[in-house]
């Protein structure tokens, strides 16, 4: 881990929003570049950035569409720079060919959802979460990525450095899943000095040309990375491949290719376990949430308690790889997990996995455009009780 | 006499991938050929090959990145210009070649070849166009001319096709011309200068699909698609790209169309960004230099 790079940096107190928040994080995190396409309610992102990046060498380009500039950042990052795009529901449901394509080139890129209500054009003004299962599953074929959810402000900027730092550790796609709340919310925002932020720098080869094999994994699974332009005559492609990089279509290599891209990701999972608690011990039932459903569903928890209920709260930062191994340890010990999502129940189905009937699992659906009425949380806590 | 002392080296083999070879392409295939124009024109330029990428999208066409001994990028269907756009923005030291066909360029990647056009990226696009989807058994392409058999016209196909040198032309590019597989020195020159020059150049350069075109269209062998070249083509340096439509049967006009001076995107913007754009050092090159690596 190095650090920020201060010519980046807006170090101070700002009052800013979520969106302009995660444009300072990745200015941050050392992303110079960025490609995309406006839609609402993501593009104070990369408006801002528009006016940011010739500052300090990058730029944005405006493409013609999000399958564009979902793959012109992958451009970018074989280049030799960072870069990352931003976009809403329905960029995000166009981009889906390209998050496979990062995936299966182990290209360190960001991709930023400011999720609105869905499905097609839906609410474009208004809050969901409706993406979080397009966020995992959404592209062809068997792939793993990390999915992050910010639920203020400051987060949008903490998590947005997160998200490049874990793509550039983990090489693969990394989503920051925000919502329409959370990006237009303005609150107080901290940036630290550049030397108080930690970046992780490209995973750049200590090879020589010749000696380098494109794919050949390190002990961790990820390999090492080189640029266009070095002298390594790299060899990228979308179809399955062998270490050199070259097309390789025989089931033997899809095994061992599919296999390392789950299992670089699995294997770290205990570490990827980004949640945040509060009396969990001796808690009855458990509201579990992420983004800006757990800022609600902590006005609902509050109400409980004073009903004398035991609650506790666990909160998703880092959404998937989900922390399997917590839940199933926490299950046993309650009566109930409640989970209140800005969806029709989506990430609750992975919950209720690794409960694994241990518990009841009760899902407080929403179909988008508002928060939860924190009265509809309540009553799923006092039914998880009884 | 062994039979290593009767091996010559061929220049072009350091420019392709040996260990890549036999490609994929059939018999009577024109894209080796056009590969062999475009690898000598290569050797002919004062460029580090170093610093020279190559970027495909899907396709039979597609796979030219994967044979050549460049920064080789085989992208998805018909984001070849994006993913190339990205690469050249983020560092214009490379000389940045997208080499594909004309389903993957013209059809699901029509939009991408209009405004890379339009914003004169500094990019070469050699667009190879056997009027097919061949890699995906013959059907029928927004370039198949009007009335053709193919897997998915199985009546004829009954949609006009699409010019695409008055496509780019009309979109700004600074450098437009058609040849075929049949010009083979042509192409090389064209190719050579298309090399040398700023800006967003095209290139389209017809090429015999003896599998599924010529076939199914009882046009006969590759050599029948040779000599048709040969008879139907008119070179036209100069010409109105609106002059110079395929029409089933008609003359096939070649040649250099556009050639013309405009700024291209990198140098605009940084003309129009004056004292508002700071130049920096790439971000993994400084964090070397601080003596931080991924150990660190």
């Amino acid at each position: 881990m190095t650090h920020a790079d201060p010519r980046c940096v807006l170090t101070g107190t700002h009052f800013i929003n979520g969106d302009a928040a995660c444009c300072e994080g990745a200015l941050a995190a050392g992303a110079r570049f960025a490609a995309g396409y406006p839609i609402t309610p993501s593009t104070e992102i990369v408006e801002r950035f528009a006016a940011r990046a010739p500052e300090v060498g990058g730029l944005f380009i405006q493409m013609e569409d999000e399958i564009a500039s979902s793959i012109a950042i992958q451009g970018m990052v074989w280049a030799g720079q960072k870069a990352f795009t931003v976009t809403s529901g329905p960029g995000f449901s166009l981009m889906m060919e390209h998050i496979g394509f990062a995936a299966m080139t182990e290209t360190p890129v960001v991709f930023v959802d400011v999720q609105r209500g869905g499905p097609s054009t839906g609410l474009p003004t208004l809050p969901s979460q409706g993406d979080m299962m397009q966020a995992r599953f959404g592209s062809h074929g068997d792939y793993a990525i990390i999915a992050l959810s910010p639920n203020s402000p400051q987060e949008c900027f903490d998590l947005t450095v997160k998200a490049f730092n874990l793509a550039e550790e983990f090489r693969v796609p990394v989503m920051l899943m925000m919502d329409e709340c959370v990006g237009h919310m303005t609150e107080r925002v901290v940036i630290p000095p550049a030397e108080q932020i930690p970046v992780y720098p490209r995973r750049h080869t200590k090879k020589p040309p010749g000696e380098f094999r494109l794919f050949e994994p390190g002990e961790d699974l990820v390999p090492d990375m080189a640029h266009a332009g070095e002298g390594y005559k790299v060899y990228v492609t979308g179809l399955t491949h062998d270490e050199r990089g070259y097309p390789s279509l025989s089931p033997a290599a899809q095994k061992k290719l599919v296999f390392r891209l789950f299992e670089k990701i699995r294997r770290a999972a205990d570490r990827l376990v980004m949640v945040e608690s509060d009396q969990l011990e001796g808690a009855e039932v458990v509201v579990v949430s992420y983004g800006i459903t757990s800022r609600v569903a902590l006005r609902a928890v509050q109400m409980a308690r004073a009903k004398g209920i035991r609650v506790g709260t666990l909160r998703l930062i880092c959404v998937w790889p989900f922390p399997e191994k917590l839940i199933r340890e926490l299950a046993p010990k309650v009566k109930a997990l409640v989970m209140p999502e800005l969806n029709m129940g989506q990430v609750v189905l992975e919950l209720e996995r690794c409960a694994g009937g241990q518990c009841r699992v009760i899902s407080v659906p929403h179909a988008g455009g508002t928060v939860h009425d924190p009265a509809e949380i309540l009553a799923a806590i006092e039914r998880g009780a009884q | 006499m062994s039979t290593t002392d009767l091996q010559v080296h061929n220049p072009v083999e350091d420019l392709l991938r040996q260990d890549r070879i036999p490609t994929i392409w059939c018999p009577g295939c024109g894209i080796g050929t056009t590969v062999n124009s475009f690898a000598h024109a290569l050797l002919k330029q004062d460029i580090d090959l170093n610093k020279t990428a190559i970027v495909s999208g899907i396709g039979c066409s597609g796979r030219v990145s994967g044979y050549m001994n460049l920064d080789s990028f085989h992208t998805t269907h018909g984001r070849a210009i994006p993913f190339a756009t990205g690469l050249k923005l983020a560092n214009p030291e490379l000389n940045v070649i997208v080499y594909s066909g004309d389903g993957d360029l013209a059809a699901i990647g029509g939009n991408h070849l209009i405004h890379a056009a339009r914003r004169n990226i500094d990019i070469l696009v050699v667009c190879i166009n056997n009027m097919i989807y061949a890699m995906t058994g013959g059907q029928a392409a927004a370039t198949t001319p009007s009335g053709s058999l193919s897997t998915t016209s199985p009546y004829g196909s009954y949609e006009p096709e699409l010019n695409l040198v008055q496509l780019v032309d009309a979109a700004g590019a600074s450098f437009v011309a058609r040849w075929t597989a049949y010009h083979v020195m042509q192409l090389e020159r064209t190719l050579e200068k298309a090399l040398k020059k700023k800006g967003f150049r095209f290139i389209e350069v017809l090429s015999p699909c003896p599998t599924y075109y010529q076939r199914k269209n009882n046009m006969g062998d590759a050599l029948q698609a040779m000599l048709d070249y040969k008879k139907r083509s008119k070179i036209k340096h100069g010409c109105p790209t609106w002059e110079t439509a395929i029409v089933p049967g008609g003359d096939i006009i070649v040649g250099e169309f556009v050639d013309r001076e405009r700024e291209d995107y990198l140098t605009r913007m940084r003309k129009q960004l004056g004292p508002h754009y700071s130049e920096f050092p790439p971000q993994w090159d400084e964090q070397e230099s601080m003596g931080c690596s991924k150990e660190c």
